[in-house]
Formats: C-alpha cells, sequence, structure tokens
C-alpha cells in the first residue's frame, strides 16, 4: 500500500487489539451512547469472519441471542470499540465460518478450541 | 479560501469526532510553486499559474525548462491557471502554494480527467436497459435498439446515443468537504472520491461562498 496512505491511517489507530482469528470468542467492549449518556455494551460472541486490514479491518461476531442468532460487523479501529479481549482460542480450517449460521442448538456456536502456547513475553 | 493542484493518492476511511467512519480520498497538494503571475495589462486578465512535483531536467521539454527556470521553480509536471481572487494577498512567481490556505470543514470542488473506459456500449455508456436475454433473442442482450425512423426522415439525428468513447473527460466533483489536513506532508483529505485514477493529477478549489 502507498506509503502516504499508511501515514495517514496510522493518525487513526484504535485501541490495541489482539491477534484475532475466525474462531475465536471474543468480547467487545463498545460505547454507547443512549441520549446523553455513554455507557459501555460487550457484545460476546464467535469470529465468524475478518477483512482488510489497517483501519479498514473488520471482522464479524455471531452470537445466539435468545435463540436468534446476531451478528454485528465491528471495525476494529473504530473509535466505539472501547476493548477487545479474546476469550477462547478456536481452531478453524478456513477463513470465513458461515456455516455457522445453518447450525442450530447446542452445535450453533461449536468451534474446536486451539491451544496456544504462552509467549515468553 | 484557496486553490492548489494535487495528485490523487488513493481513499481509505477516517473517523469523525461523532465516531463515524467517512470515506476520504488522500491528495498530495504540493509542494507546488507560482510559475507565472499573468496580468490583464499583458495577458488581459489577471491568474496565477500554478506548478507541482518535482522532475528531472532532462525529462522537461527545453521551452517549459526556461518557463520554469524564469519563475525560479525546480522543474514540474504539470502547471494550471487560478484566479487571483482564490488566493490571499499578492502572489510572485516562485511563492509556494500551500495546503494551509485550505481549513479542515471547507466545501470544495474537485477537477479531474476520469479513468478512460475506452470505446464503451451504449448499455454503459448511456445507461440504456439492453434488450431482453430470454424470449427466442440473440445478440441482443446489450444492443442499443432502434436508432431512429425509416423513410421519413431517412436519416438518424445527429446526437444520437451510441456507443463509442467514454472516460478520460474533465470532470468536476462539486460540494466535497475537506476533512484533514496534513501540512507537513501536504496532504488534503476530502470526503467521497475524486476523478481519475490513482497518481492523476486534479485540481482544488475551494466553493465561493
Amino acid at each position: 500500500m502507498d506509503q502516504l496512505i499508511q501515514l495517514v491511517e496510522a493518525t487513526q489507530a484504535g485501541v490495541e487489539t489482539p491477534d484475532i482469528y475466525p474462531g475465536d470468542s471474543v468480547r467487545i467492549q463498545l460505547r454507547v451512547i443512549e441520549g446523553e449518556k455513554e455507557r459501555l455494551q460487550a457484545f460476546d460472541g464467535v469470529v465468524i469472519s475478518d477483512r482488510g486490514a489497517g483501519t479498514n479491518k473488520t471482522i464479524t461476531v455471531r452470537k445466539i441471542s435468545h435463540g436468534v442468532g446476531v451478528e454485528r460487523i465491528i471495525p476494529i479501529n473504530s473509535p466505539n470499540v472501547e476493548s477487545v479481549t479474546v476469550l477462547k482460542h478456536g481452531k478453524a480450517r478456513r477463513s470465513k465460518l458461515f456455516y455457522l449460521r445453518k447450525r442450530t442448538g447446542k452445535a450453533a456456536l461449536k468451534v474446536k478450541e486451539r491451544k496456544v502456547a504462552e509467549k515468553a513475553s | 479560501m484557496g486553490a492548489i493542484l494535487g495528485k490523487k493518492i488513493g481513499m481509505t476511511r477516517l473517523y469523525n469526532e461523532k465516531r463515524e467512519a467517512v470515506p476520504c480520498t488522500i491528495i498530495q497538494a504540493g509542494p507546488c510553486f507560482v510559475t507565472q503571475v499573468k496580468s490583464a495589462g499583458i495577458d488581459g486578465y489577471d491568474a496565477y499559474q500554478v506548478g507541482i512535483g518535482e522532475r528531472k531536467e532532462a525529462k522537461v521539454t527545453k521551452p517549459m525548462l526556461g518557463h520554469y527556470k524564469k519563475a525560479g521553480v525546480a522543474p514540474g509536471y504539470m502547471t494550471a491557471e487560478f484566479d487571483t481572487s482564490m488566493f490571499d494577498g499578492e502572489l510572485t512567481a516562485g511563492s509556494p502554494v500551500l495546503v494551509e490556505s485550505f481549513t479542515e470543514g471547507e466545501i470544495v470542488k474537485v477537477q479531474g480527467v476520469s479513468k478512460g473506459k475506452g470505446f464503451a456500449g451504449v448499455v454503459k455508456r448511456h445507461n440504456f436497459g439492453g434488450g431482453q436475454r430470454t424470449h427466442g433473442q440473440s445478440d441482443r442482450l446489450r444492443a442499443p435498439g432502434s436508432i431512429g425512423g425509416a423513410s421519413d426522415p431517412s436519416k438518424t439525428f445527429k446526437g444520437t446515443k451510441m456507443g463509442g468513447r467514454m472516460g478520460s473527460d474533465t470532470i468536476t466533483v462539486r460540494n466535497l468537504q475537506v476533512i484533514k489536513i496534513m501540512p507537513e506532508s501536504s496532504l488534503i483529505m476530502v470526503k467521497g472520491s475524486v476523478p481519475g485514477p490513482k497518481n492523476s493529477y486534479v485540481r482544488i478549489v475551494s466553493t465561493k461562498k
């Protein structure tokens, strides 16, 4: 990518995020404005897709809420994202986990767990 | 108020204070210098000719080289004229034209040469609907249909929309908002898209109030 584009995008960096891969279970704290007040809202779910790079990176997070599948596309560098934490590392053999949409019940969000070697640092 | 030349770098998204993502085009506007001052007395009208970029002397034609030498400016890629009313104060040949003359939030218009599409059919060029795909049709999908009457008027009227060269036109896009200015690298970000391919040169002019 053009160096000048990177220069511009460098001014836009959001919160520092851990490495996120499709299959990971994440909790994302989003800033929500309700009337005058601002509060944090957590969105927990499985990352089923990611796209873009740098400022433009977005992830799609899916969860089952009261029996209804809910997906949110979250621009990871948006100022509305307060924090991103990985709850569980998933082991996925493809980059888009859209097959989860067809599943119901217990299997709906089931992704094999991935053991992550603790980094020395 | 300002007027400047710039090079289209590409697009990205920027977040505004409302935390909304705004699509932006990045334009590198500079280094720009006045290459000639046109005056009513000599040229019949008042204008500043502004040049952009830096180019090897060997790559510039000799007449242009002399033109740049006269202004005391390094040879550049292109020049364009702007009305003197677009600038604050008097400028002389050799004075820099800076992105700082624009303010963030200001409305500008951007002129550039659109991407060439080559010889395009009527569906692409004039938004014709084309023909049916089914019901026994062959070769009609992107056809223009009738181009006029028969024995009366016995001709196809001039200006009838047909296929032909498309693109490479000078296009002005108005009402673009300046989102951000980065003077240290002469960058200016405008909301939305700008005509032309990357690395093409565009004209940015403030909209008169």
